[in-house]
């Protein structure tokens, strides 16, 4: 039974330790942040941060994490008080669906926390791993460039 | 009667039955079965001529907007408030938006094709305008004075003598039970605070934050997590199965076999997961022999059997002067809509016996009714809801999920299941679009200039969504007592649906254009961002290029010459120059491409310029810099008419590089995304899209009318960087490097 710090709280969540992370957090948490997308890691939809790392939680599993400081999309802002990458993200109108964007943010600020300076190309070699099937990469990049402008 | 039950000339006609024959369950047939003639309506309008159907002013000064269209990442909730709120003088943020609920809203059918503006969106923004005119008539009498001279803040309404009342206290917690007169216009362009101005999208806050918007958000109370198996390949029979195993796996509740359908329910999601894979592995199953493969479809296509259907058959007598005869024949795989998030729905049955099924279908009255036809139940049994999923471009497992659902629901009844695709589900069982063969012939006089132009089609269907049909949901069709695939039909005028845009809006001599369509299916297949369009502008605008350059006369100058519409010239122009067409430089490697078409030949005038470098060594193209005008007419949201654009452009240049359907008889092979891999953000050119505005004229639909023309402007760039025309899609490296050889 995994004990989860997730946005700066913890929990024991009723789950086994080999439960996808990303199961543990929807389903047991009730956070709608990261999404299920294909579950074999190779889309991106259900990124969150460990340790200021990003993380495919479809293939993680929760027992692996436990102790350590996981963030979701929620932990960054709400809707009310959105932080600056989401603010960016807004303010670009960087969506069509937005189904994909969690993920295109957890990437983001994981990417910003190591260098809050990245050229277009960081950004794009970043969020290469990240797929969006509506073509909204250019305002995404653009929305990354501004959060890191206004930063 | 109240005061706002105005009798109109069919309330009186009909003894006021319209409103009594009003309920919330069905407001649709009543309406639909009563409206035989009266004042000419827009748009849906037409269907649903009561101003409640659409707009309702609730308590606490708000306004509730009722609309059969569904968001589906497109962004059409802001239009529709941006459309409601100008013509209603209110703020936008009174608006509480209701969509693709059965229960409450009008039925407008599929929300697809480009059409939801023209259809949903004129019916919102007339209803608007005349519930707006009508409380003005209303509140004149109350404030003592003429209707034209009162102003409207914000739903307050005053008067030239200073008294004012607010539409909620003028209704005073009654509905406007009216019906359109057909006799109030919208306003003048120059009067609109929200139509064609920058409104923010408003659900992308909830996208960006992960507030609860997605279907797969919900987690009503008592919610059971379900899971299907799905056959190894189309047509498979399941022979034998362990279902003892899997009931006996931590928290499973109940595995569902019906003939060849499998479902399992658990209380945990991963438990369901499990379950389903232990059902998977031990499912053996009896293989269809001997159907097409990826490989052998193009073949397959062109010797079914077929029902040829003419759409357009102007000779030209001087025809058979002609100096030369050109042919070349073009080829589309199957397209995936690829959806980021797996089909998903949950489905509660009540004690009743009714279902409700909350899903992100585009057509929830008719999937609806066809999961009621899949579960024998009356019609009005089965209600959805809609709720946003990830993009579907089209219609994808949408429909099945939910009827996934149902079935798995109907199993445990009292309890909400949810189903949620896998990504191998949705990549193996999605719907895709059809694979196509096209070819196109022109008779050329000694100048190169065009006397005949034939185009032949050889397609399987692009249209299988539900229709109220079970046979039409995936798995209905492998129950014990199955239901059959309906008998496809080809969609006709003036939308058409294989032959799309077959029709070429360059005005030749001599034109023919017939389709071979083939009623049998090869791979599931149905309406993709599209149809056939992308496949016939490819076919065209690949093939006009090389008679141009047959003729020696630049692409550009050759389409001019045939293309009378001036609208369609300004479009193709535009894009010329924005792209730096007459000043571009040729280099090794590197070549140049424009493409154009009116989505429909009635939607969208869209032209893309493109700029791509091919390296022959290895067979890359990668594509530089986009350049893209349209023509949408009236523009309701500017920028998200450019996102739509921009969009379709990125998701042809992947159809058109990178994707096509693998499948043999062991099943599809394209499972996942390292085996169908779509275009990336390093892959991904500098994109610019500008549009012509033309305020006050139709709307025209806009969200699939780059598909065609990107895909062949990177067509006719790659052939000008290697003198090499490609005709198969995808341009992928294996095939570039094979042809330049």
């Amino acid at each position: 039974m995994p004990k989860l710090k997730v946005n700066g709280r913890s929990h024991d969540v009723a789950a086994p330790d080999d439960a996808p992370l990303l199961y543990v957090l929807r389903n047991d948490l009730q956070l709608n942040g990261p999404k299920f997308g294909c579950g074999l890691a190779q889309c991106g939809a259900c990124t969150v941060l460990v340790d200021g790392q990003p993380v495919r939680s479809c293939v993680t599993p929760a027992g692996s994490v436990t102790g350590q400081d996981i963030t979701t999309l929620e932990g960054l802002g709400t809707i009310e008080a959105p932080s600056r990458l989401q603010q960016a993200f807004i303010d670009e109108q960087a969506a069509q669906c937005g189904y994909c964007l969690n993920g295109m943010i957890m990437a983001s600020q994981a990417l910003l926390s190591r260098n809050p300076k990245p050229s277009e190309q960081d950004v794009r070699h970043a969020l290469d791993g990240n797929l969006c099937r509506c073509g909204v990469h250019n305002r995404i990049v653009r929305a990354v460039m501004r959060a890191s402008r206004e930063a | 009667m109240n005061m706002f039950v105005k009798p109109s000339r069919r309330t009186l006609l009909q003894g006021g039955s319209l409103t009594v024959a009003f309920s919330l369950i069905a407001p649709a047939l009543a309406q639909k079965a009563a409206k035989q003639e009266g004042p000419a309506l827009p748009g849906d309008l037409k269907l649903y001529p009561k101003l409640s159907s659409w707009l309702r002013l609730e308590e606490g000064g708000k306004v509730r907007l009722l609309a059969g269209k569904v968001e589906i990442g497109q962004g059409i909730l802001t239009a529709f408030a941006q459309l409601a709120a100008d013509e209603l003088d209110v703020d936008i943020k009174r608006l509480v938006i209701v969509s693709g609920d059965t229960r409450v809203v009008p039925d407008e059918g599929v929300t697809a094709g480009s059409q939801s503006v023209q259809y949903g969106g004129v019916a919102i923004q007339h209803a608007a305008a005349e519930l707006r005119a009508h409380l003005l008539s209303h509140a004149a009498e109350k404030l003592g004075a003429e209707a034209a001279a009162l102003k409207v803040a914000d739903g307050s309404i005053t008067a030239p003598n200073g008294k004012s009342i607010t539409y909620w206290d003028l209704v005073a917690g009654q509905q406007v039970e009216v019906e359109a007169t057909g006799e109030v216009k919208p306003k003048a362009a120059a009067q609109r605070r929200y139509i064609g101005k920058p409104v923010p999208r408003v659900d992308i806050p909830a996208k960006m934050t992960g507030a609860l918007i997605f279907i797969q958000d919900l987690r009503p109370e008592g919610m059971l997590h379900g899971r299907v198996v799905r056959p190894p390949a189309y047509g498979a029979k399941l022979v034998s199965l362990d279902v003892a195993a899997a009931s006996a796996m931590p928290g499973v509740a109940k595995v569902v076999r019906d003939g060849s359908f499998i479902g399992v329910i658990a209380q945990r999601e991963e438990q369901a997961i499990a379950a389903a894979d232990a059902l998977r592995r031990s499912a053996k199953w009896e293989l269809l022999k001997g159907t097409p493969t990826s490989d052998t479809v193009y073949d397959w296509l062109k010797t079914q059997p077929a029902k040829d259907i003419v759409i357009k058959d102007v000779a030209n007598p001087a025809a058979s002067q002609a100096k030369d005869v050109v042919e070349a024949e073009f080829r589309r795989p199957y397209h995936m809509h690829g959806t980021i998030g797996p089909s998903t729905a949950i489905a509660t049955m009540g004690a009743d016996g009714s279902m409700l099924v909350q899903t992100h279908t585009q057509s929830p009255f008719e999937t609806a009714a066809a999961i009621a036809n899949m579960l024998g139940l009356p019609k009005e049994k089965v209600q959805c809801e809609h709720k946003q999923g990830a993009g579907c471009y089209g219609h994808n497992g949408m429909d099945d999920a939910a009827a996934d659902a149902a079935l798995l629901a109907r199993a445990m009844p009292g309890r909400p299941v949810r189903i949620q695709w896998s990504r191998n589900d949705e990549h193996k069982w999605e719907p895709y679009g059809s694979a196509m063969v096209v070819r196109m012939k022109a008779s050329l006089d000694d100048k190169g200039d065009i006397l005949d132009w034939d185009h032949e089609i050889w397609s399987t269907s692009h249209g299988t969504r539900p229709g109220g049909k079970a046979g039409n949901l995936l798995p209905a069709q492998y129950l014990e007592k199955p239901f059959a695939l309906p008998t496809p039909v080809n969609g006709g005028a003036p939308n058409y649906a294989a032959d799309r845009n077959g029709i070429p809006l360059y005005e030749f001599p001599g034109v023919h254009v017939r389709t071979h369509f083939v009623e049998k299916f090869a791979a599931r297949a149905s309406s993709t961002r599209g149809l056939g369009a992308y496949a016939n502008v490819m076919a065209i605008e690949s093939f006009i290029d090389d008679l141009a350059r047959r003729a020696k006369v630049d692409p550009v100058e050759y389409r001019l010459r045939y293309l009378k519409d001036p609208r369609a010239r300004e479009v193709l122009q535009k894009t010329a120059e924005m792209f730096g067409w007459s000043k571009w430089q040729a280099a090794p490697g590197k070549g140049r491409g424009i493409a154009f078409a009116r989505y429909k030949n009635l939607a969208t005038y869209t032209a893309v310029a493109l700029e791509a470098e091919v390296d022959k060594a290895t067979g890359a193209i990668r594509v530089k810099r986009v350049s893209s005008a349209s023509d949408c007419g009236d523009i309701v949201s500017h920028d998200g008419v450019i996102n739509q654009i921009e969009g379709g452009v990125v998701q042809s240049l992947s159809w058109t590089l990178k994707e096509g359907v693998r499948f043999d008889e062991t099943g599809v092979r394209s499972e996942d995304w390292t085996a169908y891999p779509i275009l990336t953000f390093s892959e991904i050119p500098p994109i610019d899209i500008q549009l012509i505005d033309r305020p006050g004229t139709p709307f025209l639909g806009t969200g699939e009318a780059s598909q065609g023309p990107t895909g062949a402007a990177l067509a006719n760039a790659v052939m000008d960087a290697t003198g090499v025309r490609f005709r198969e899609v995808p341009f992928v490296p294996s095939r570039i490097r094979a042809g330049l050889v």
